[in-house]
């Protein structure tokens, strides 16, 4: 393979680690957002503080994941966002909404505040259902009849379960006492819909489509790719029995919750990797047929050779700052200031 | 009915530029008045007038945040509508403006996000000078942002160092790319729109508090600084505007015929002060005009050819819109710089008085900034209207036409988004002005509370 033909699977792989990026990432906090309704007023508080000082570099990975889209590969651009057309425009009105609410709830009246929870939450759910339509839609291949709309349904509706689960698992490490426990049990209420989710669609994605069926279910290619499901079953045991001890919560284990879930997002994104590749479109579109032009991908992987690392740092930087439990957020120091 | 697509699409994408624009368009020069505030503070440590400075810091950056939460979700809409409604866009001209996309995306938008929660958050848990760091990281990251859009908008204007094979554009010449003939003009044209918008959002909602009596002592010191750098702004924009519409007339002469009203190529054309520009008989109804004086403003020579929109069939934009935005943004900043200028000048007059004695400015000067709070967005969207739609018909000029690159979508669908969106905007421009207004009436700042959380103090080595 030349230079040429590597340049577009490069941009692949930036663009989809850019998207498992924005899944985890975002997906955590949309998790918070959907479990707000269900919190005391003060919880609400701290459940907003603890993805406060993040959530809006986590969407900026969303933007990356769409800008490779649009720079490496125009002609997929047009082609799956014209498809995607109403899902998206759900999408962005919800990610609006909860995006002002942020800052809306903490500085409207105290008696709008109530409104902008709702919306808070409701933006959340509207955009995590969303993003599911739009997985969905993009497996079947865009595909209008009847199984496949089920399937995306299906996805649209059990995604959010699977950002609740990382929701409650962050908030597992960022919160304390009761909201705590609490969090723990929002957990155990929706570890069983989104394991289910997670085996019904892997069961069902080769169904749909007769590419991946032949990719996953025949030798030795089965052997070889065994371990991704055993991992998952792994992942997911880790999990259950965290949530059902709280002890081992109280004793400092309640981190493996987070990263078991994560494990649970990136084993599946591997899967789901190897079941597209080399399409862009299912069927439709390889990474080569969809690439722009060679002069245009070498400017851009330069750029990206060179600010990712660095972007990676500084996000890992401001990690390490509101590293610990969350505290109510202020703009003014914690500590006496001077004069 | 019959719903055409195109015009939908165009409406949707003007309402969600429109939209977003004023956030940036505050936010950009803003993140520096809170650099210069900080610097005032720390300058001023020990003293009462490091309250002061810190208490004006406090009521902007929490402005600052709204509107930048404001600008982000109504960016990433954007980044969207590209795909969703424009995908000949990205066809034709991706291979150029997505590098351009994208190095705007690396180099700004996770800069200035990832530093913002530093910024607005992290006082106590990193050292003053790592606070202001970011605080800069962020000042730096809106601005580079800035520059790239800005670069793109420029080259969709007076597209260069291109080629086009099977009718496709393809890069020719980076440089010439990024820096094409528009870019100097209307990148320092922007800046200082930004800085004018924010320093009378200041002055204005300053003005607002002292009228109200909620202002405190940051409340004199954010109007002062805003009123001087409105006065200092506002000649230097003027200037920029006036090169900025030279080289305009050199590279797209459709936009200033319409802008003039000028509908036949004549020589020691008249600058039409007023009129109603009446596009079926290709004349100006009702004109006021000075004889010559475009001729001598465009060319600098009474006598110059300036060429009509007759010249330009089927390629020039409506007039109506472009002519009736123009002379909006030229009216919004000529009371900019009598407002300014007056305000400099009562100070001037006082500078012998402490700043901090209370007031300079009599009640009618506090009115007349407090009804200027948003001239800034006034203006800034009429010149972005003149900018804009005297490009059409074409979305790259003289390349792409707009008509020619937006998706077929059925025109119900796109009814249908587009109310959904203008709806959402206008619950939220709504919200964020009364918002405002709120904040202004009670700054005061809480007092400093020790975190809640039993570990939060000291940052701990791992998740436990």
């Amino acid at each position: 393979m030349s230079f040429n033909d590597i340049l577009p699977l490069i941009f692949m792989a930036v663009m989809g680690l850019a998207l498992l990026a924005y899944v985890v990432l975002d997906g955590y906090d949309l998790g918070v957002g959907i479990l707000l309704p269900f919190a005391t007023d003060a919880e609400k508080d701290i459940m907003v503080s603890s993805i406060g000082p993040f959530w809006d570099a986590n969407e900026t990975w969303l933007v990356l994941g769409i800008g490779v889209l649009l720079v490496a590969f125009p002609k997929a651009h047009g082609l799956v966002l014209q498809a995607l057309y109403l899902p998206v425009a759900v999408m962005l009105i919800g990610l609006t909404l909860r995006g002002v609410s942020f800052d809306f709830r903490v500085k409207a009246r105290a008696e709008r505040k109530a409104l902008w929870n709702g919306l808070f939450a409701l933006g959340s759910l509207l955009a995590a259902m969303a993003q599911g339509w739009m997985l969905g839609a993009w497996l079947t291949g865009f595909d209008n009849s009847l199984w496949p709309l089920l399937f995306t349904a299906g996805i649209a509706l059990t995604l959010p379960t699977a950002y609740a689960m990382l929701g409650a698992g962050w908030l597992i490490m960022k919160t304390w006492d009761a909201l705590q426990l609490k969090a723990v049990g929002w957990a155990r209420a929706v570890i069983l819909p989104m394991g289910v989710a997670l085996v019904g669609i892997s069961l069902a994605t080769p169904m749909i489509s007769p590419t991946v069926f032949d990719k996953w279910f025949s030798m030795p290619e089965f052997i070889g790719l065994l371990p991704i499901p055993v991992a998952c079953a792994a992942a997911f045991y880790a999990a259950f029995h965290v949530i059902s001890k709280p002890k081992v919560v109280a004793a400092g284990y309640g981190w493996v919750v987070f990263a078991s879930t994560v494990l649970l997002f990136v084993l599946a994104f591997f899967g789901l990797a190897y079941s597209i590749y080399p399409y862009i479109v299912i069927d439709k579109l390889t990474v080569w047929q969809a690439a722009s032009a060679h002069e245009s991908l070498v400017v851009i992987f330069v750029g990206t050779a060179i600010t990712l690392p660095v972007i990676v740092v500084y996000t890992i930087f401001m990690y390490r700052v509101f590293w610990g439990r969350a505290s109510v957020l202020s703009y003014v120091a914690p500590v006496a200031r001077d004069s | 009915m019959d719903l055409d697509p195109l015009l939908l699409s165009r409406i949707q994408f003007a309402a969600n530029i429109s939209f977003h624009i004023l956030f940036p368009t505050i936010n950009i020069a803003l993140c520096w008045f809170l650099v210069y505030f900080r610097l005032r503070h720390g300058a001023a440590k020990g003293t009462p007038a490091a309250q002061a400075w810190e208490e004006a810091y406090y009521l902007w950056t929490k402005i600052f945040a709204l509107s930048f939460a404001l600008g982000v979700v109504s960016g990433i809409t954007m980044s969207f509508q590209f795909g969703t409604n424009w995908p000949g866009f990205m066809e034709k001209a991706g291979n150029i403006a997505g590098p351009l996309l994208g190095y705007e995306v690396l180099t700004a938008f996770f800069l200035e996000a990832t530093f913002l929660g530093i910024m607005l958050f992290g006082r106590g848990r990193v050292s003053d000078r790592v606070h202001l760091l970011a605080t800069l990281m962020v000042a730096a990251g809106t601005t580079l942002s800035a520059f790239w859009i800005l670069s793109l908008n420029s080259w969709m204007q007076t597209p260069a160092g291109y080629k086009i094979i099977d009718g496709v554009m393809h890069a020719d010449s980076w440089w010439a790319i990024v820096f094409n003939p528009s870019f100097p003009y209307r990148l320092a044209h922007k800046l200082l729109a930004s800085t004018l918008t924010a320093a009378f959002l200041i002055a204005g909602l300053s003005a607002w508090q002292l009228l109200r009596r909620t202002a405190n002592a940051g409340t004199h010191r954010a109007l002062h600084t805003a009123v001087v750098a409105a006065a200092v702004a506002i000649p230097l924009q003027i200037l920029a505007g006036d090169m900025h519409g030279l080289n305009t007339l050199q590279h797209q002469p459709a936009k200033i015929a319409a802008i003039e009203g000028i509908w036949h190529t004549e020589k020691g054309a008249p600058l039409t002060l007023f009129g109603w520009p009446n596009e079926k008989e290709a004349r100006t109804d009702y004109a006021i005009q000075v004889p010559k004086l475009a001729s001598l403003v465009l060319a600098h020579d009474i006598d110059a050819e300036i060429k009509g929109l007759n010249e330009f069939p089927g390629a020039h934009p409506p007039v109506a819109p472009v002519f009736w935005s123009f002379r909006i943004m030229v009216g919004m900043g000529l009371l900019m710089l009598a407002v300014s200028w007056w305000g400099a000048w009562t100070l001037w007059r006082h500078r012998k008085g402490s700043a901090t004695a209370g007031l300079v400015f009599s009640a009618w000067q506090l009115r007349l900034l407090a009804g200027m709070t948003f001239s800034g967005w006034v203006a800034t969207l009429a010149g972005w209207y003149v900018t804009e739609i005297g490009r059409q018909p074409f979305l790259v000029y003289g390349v792409l036409r707009t008509a020619d690159l937006v998706a077929p979508h059925s025109g119900g669908m796109v009814l249908a988004t587009l109310l959904a969106y203008l709806a959402v905007y206008a619950f939220l421009l709504v919200s964020y002005v009364l918002v405002l207004m709120y904040m202004a009436r009670h700054p005061a700042m809480p007092t400093p509370e020790t975190p809640q959380s039993p570990k939060a103090a000291t940052p701990i080595g791992g998740p436990a």
